[in-house]
């Protein structure tokens, strides 16, 4: 395996920039990969429209009631912290409130559970030109992304080159499966004081996680940036900054990538791109 | 009392500023943040007084009390989530921890108990005006039942008020459905990108299930026109009112900076807002008198 | 035999909860010796399956009828496998509801909202 760094990409909250930033940057590479863990509302398939290679069932383990050894004794139910199990005249499941914990099956007193498997989803492997990505694809109705981003970051633990990470928003569990095993953390802000919030909300997580970490400030402006003053405060490298820039947005909004078109601007990327590698060495 | 809940789907499209002035342009007397994992309004709300805080607990999570263990490993060995590590003895960590209670089932010394866990914080602020809002503790996942417990707080601490604005939570999951919940009408604030349009047709489906009325403006439509007309035509075909849109406007930006609202400043944003917001009371008027 | 109602506080002339699964307490008034008891809903700790919950609570109580304003597809699946009958409520207090059933002027409620589970994406 040759080097294998993985570069999450983090925002408190949706919309400042993570996919714009991730998708650009593994496309500025070249022979890196795209991952988007975003599963509840992937959108980095929308620019780089892969051709998929490969498609590989996400499932978990839900129990199955043998009703003929059944007593009715109701320990499943009374066990269950999720309200998963009911009885009526026989055990109901609830399969999407399920979190296959497994205990169900442990406490039964005359052994009528026994696990089954249920597909609850799917990672999706493709290409586009020399980048590779994987996402995944939660089915309707169910609770849980985290089995299916569990899937995604086994499946990229040993792959050779930057693997850039789209994370989902927010500070959630999700989001701290996401950055478990990460190299480095890009953490992106917007020069608005919401911006400074949030990026002060996802800087506690990676400071709880112990990453490495820096900032790129997008959208910025020639006004005050009270995510700047917030990096230089708490004496935050600042890695990038990204203008706010019209063309980009329409890029952008398009679902184009601006470094595979004539973005002007492009230079922004591969600079920042060295500099990722620079300091996740 | 009706309530007029504000959503988008994809975070940053200006839901909470747009929530923040239609505040403002009302003149709300209860209003609520149900973005608990990232909230934002109270940033731009004024209020006199501190809030009552109020503990939020989440589901009991597993606790291993170090003198009754016998270090057998049982527990480790059937944790479904990898919740539980060795180092110096065993011990659980409360992020990964799903609260499922097999471990201290399957404990032979009865060293593991559930114990109730702080997954968060509910703040009420009360003086002229109800705020409620909270903040989910980091790693936690039980956000949906916080923004139902926001919403709760909201109501009871509410006496005779016509509308109440909520700053709905971004996505389409759990706690989008929950801040779903009673609201009377639900403002869409899209964004004219593909994956803003991709966001805001599975909010539309979301809240297409529950009996609330579904309205949607445009927020920046400068940065694409032709993705701002595709969703003006796909409001045209399903039935969805739609009541306008807002430019991108760097006058906005600083007006928030400087703790103003978009409508206290004479700007190309907040007048579009007001435009909306006019629509907007016009449709729950019109809803009243059916 | 046993009738359910949710309701908002634990008083017979309390107004009935608009929700099933997260009601604060559930009156169980008996029709052949008239007592009634105030239950706390066991549901409002919980973080999901509040209806389910509720609902196999009150089929654990031996109730056989319940009056309520709507329920979700969850309680709804439990309720039927336990044979229990639920009635759309009149507008009023549940001591009104009670005499409404008894007077057979109510109706069976045949609308089931889908529920506030999960929905992921397609």
């Amino acid at each position: 395996m040759g080097i294998n760094k993985k570069i999450v990409v983090l925002s408190g909250k949706g919309g400042t920039g993570k996919t714009l930033i991730s998708v650009n940057l593994a496309a500025a590479d070249g022979n890196s990969y795209y991952v988007d863990c975003d599963v509840e509302e992937p959108n980095g398939h929308l620019y780089f429209k892969p051709q998929i290679l490969e498609e590989k069932t996400v499932s978990v383990l839900i129990p199955e009631v043998n009703n003929d050894l059944c007593t009715g004794c109701k320990e499943c139910v009374d066990f269950c912290k999720f309200n998963a199990l009911a009885f009526g005249k026989k055990v109901i499941l609830f399969k999407e409130i399920c979190h296959s914990c497994g205990g169900c099956a442990l406490v039964c007193p005359v052994n009528a559970i026994t696990e089954i498997e249920k597909t609850i989803g799917l990672i999706n492997i493709g290409i586009s030109e020399n980048v590779r990505t994987v996402g995944g694809i939660m089915n309707t109705g169910e609770a849980s992304g985290i089995p299916i981003i569990k899937n995604i970051l086994e499946y990229i633990k040993d792959k050779s080159g930057y693997i850039f990470i789209d994370c989902p928003p927010g500070s959630a569990c999700i989001v701290m499966e996401t950055i478990k095993d990460a190299d480095y953390c890009i953490l992106v802000a917007e020069p608005t004081i919401f911006g400074a919030h949030n990026l002060e909300m996802v800087h506690q997580l990676v400071e709880l996680c112990n990453k490495p970490y820096g900032v790129v400030l997008n959208k910025c402006t020639d006004g005050p940036n009270p995510s700047e003053d917030f990096c230089k405060e708490k004496n935050i490298e600042i890695i990038g900054r990204i203008p706010f820039d019209s063309e980009l947005g329409e890029l952008n909004s398009n679902g184009k990538i601006a470094v595979r078109e004539n973005y002007k601007n492009n230079e922004l990327f591969y600079s920042l791109l060295n500099k990722v590698k620079e300091v996740s060495r | 009392m009706k309530q007029l809940l504000i959503l988008s789907g994809k975070g940053g499209t200006g839901k909470t500023t747009i929530a923040g002035a239609f505040i403002k342009l009302y003149n709300a007397r209860a209003y609520a943040d149900c973005d608990v994992d990232a909230p934002n309004l109270h940033l731009i709300s004024k209020h006199k007084n501190l809030p009552k805080k109020k503990d939020y607990y989440g589901l009991p999570k597993a606790n291993i009390d170090l003198d009754l263990c016998i270090e057998c490993g049982l527990c480790q060995a059937n944790c479904r989530f990898g919740a539980i590590d060795y180092q110096d003895g065993y011990f659980v960590d409360t992020n990964a921890c799903e609260g499922c209670g097999v471990c201290e089932f399957i404990c032979p010394a009865s060293a593991v108990s559930l114990k109730e866990t702080v997954a968060g914080e509910l703040f009420l602020y009360k003086d002229d005006s109800v705020f409620s809002t909270a903040k989910l503790k980091m790693g936690s996942g039980t956000s949906g039942k916080l923004v139902a417990e926001v919403k709760k707080q909201l109501l009871e601490n509410t006496k005779k008020v016509e509308i109440a604005i909520i700053d709905g939570s971004p996505g389409i999951g759990c706690p989008v459905i929950a801040s779903l919940s009673g609201a009377d009408i639900a403002l869409i604030v899209a964004e004219p990108s593909v994956s803003g349009i991709s966001d805001m047709e599975r909010i539309i489906k979301t809240a297409h299930h529950f009996e609330t009325k579904i309205a949607v403006c445009v927020n920046k439509y400068d940065i694409n026109l032709s993705n701002t007309e595709k969703i003006e035509a796909f409001c045209a075909d399903n039935n969805v009112a739609y009541l306008g849109r807002i430019p991108y406007d760097s006058l906005a930006v600083m007006a928030i900076n400087s703790g103003k609202s978009i409508v206290e400043i004479d700007c190309p944003s907040g007048n579009a807002v007001k435009a909306v917001y006019a629509r907007v009371i016009e449709l729950i008027q019109k809803e009243d008198n059916l | 035999m046993r009738i359910a109602l949710p309701v908002n506080s634990k008083d017979i002339k309390s107004e009935l909860c608009p929700s099933f699964g997260r009601a604060p307490y559930f009156l169980i008034y008996d029709t052949t010796d008239k007592s009634m008891v105030f239950l706390d809903n066991p549901a409002t700790r919980s973080t999901g399956g509040a209806g389910i919950r509720a609902a196999q609570m009150l089929i654990d109580q031996s109730v056989k009828v319940i009056i309520a304003p709507r329920y979700g597809e969850n309680a709804a699946r439990v309720l039927i496998d336990g044979g229990i009958r639920v009635y759309k409520n009149i507008a009023g207090t549940a001591e009104e509801n009670i005499g409404a059933y008894e007077n057979n002027q109510l109706n069976v409620l045949a609308d089931i909202h889908p529920g506030f589970h999960h929905h992921g994406n397609k």
